[in-house]
């Protein structure tokens, strides 16, 4: 198994099927992917405004509804001025 | 069951995946499980302009049910052996 174990207590980016993306603490998961994220924080990418951050808390995403789980440099992600960043969001999966 | 064989010889080689959302990430196989999950160590996306929301993300895990592509190194693929293995597959597949 591909385990997640590697990212549990670590800071984390999941990027779902509809294309948000969600940062948080990985608290746990289980073997059909679904995953609890803590202190979690969506980022909204707009073209014309920087990013916006919207807390979310506790957070439990299904994993089918998971397409990406990346484990964050907490300092590159710190030493990135989000508000500066200008793109759009990540497309949705069309299958 | 055949792939899943294939990308286990295939670790620790740099290979390219593109996702259903167009996403494409290249990265050092580290892991696949049986779904084809996969995970990337050292990854980089192909269009970082377009795409600067992985920017501080150095490993990741992939589902396997995005996927759309895997580009694999030519060189460590034995074709003549996978054409091999796929058709006996094939033919066992078909004579049960």
């Amino acid at each position: 198994m591909s385990s997640l174990q590697g990212y549990v207590d670590r800071p984390v980016l999941l990027v779902l099927q509809d294309g948000r993306a969600i940062v948080g603490t990985m608290a746990g998961f289980d073997q059909k992917s679904n995953v609890v994220l803590s202190d979690s924080k969506e980022r909204v990418y707009s073209a014309d405004e920087g990013v916006e951050e919207i807390p979310l808390g506790l957070y439990l995403v299904k994993g089918d509804q998971i397409v990406l789980i990346g484990e964050l440099d907490e300092e590159k992600d710190r030493s990135v001025d989000l508000s500066t960043i200008r793109a759009d969001p990540i497309p949705p999966i069309h299958y | 069951m055949l792939i899943f064989s294939v990308f286990k010889t295939l670790t620790d080689q740099r290979v390219t995946v593109e996702l259903k959302n167009d996403l494409s990430i290249t990265g050092t196989l580290k892991s696949v499980d049986q779904f084809l999950n996969i995970r990337l160590d050292g990854i980089k996306v192909l269009d970082e302009q377009r795409y600067p929301h992985m920017m501080a993300v150095k490993n990741c895990f992939i589902r396997g049910s995005v996927v759309r592509y895997v580009q694999l190194p030519a060189e460590h693929v034995d074709t003549q052996l996978l054409e091999d293995a796929t058709r006996r597959e094939a033919a066992n597949q078909t004579k049960r």
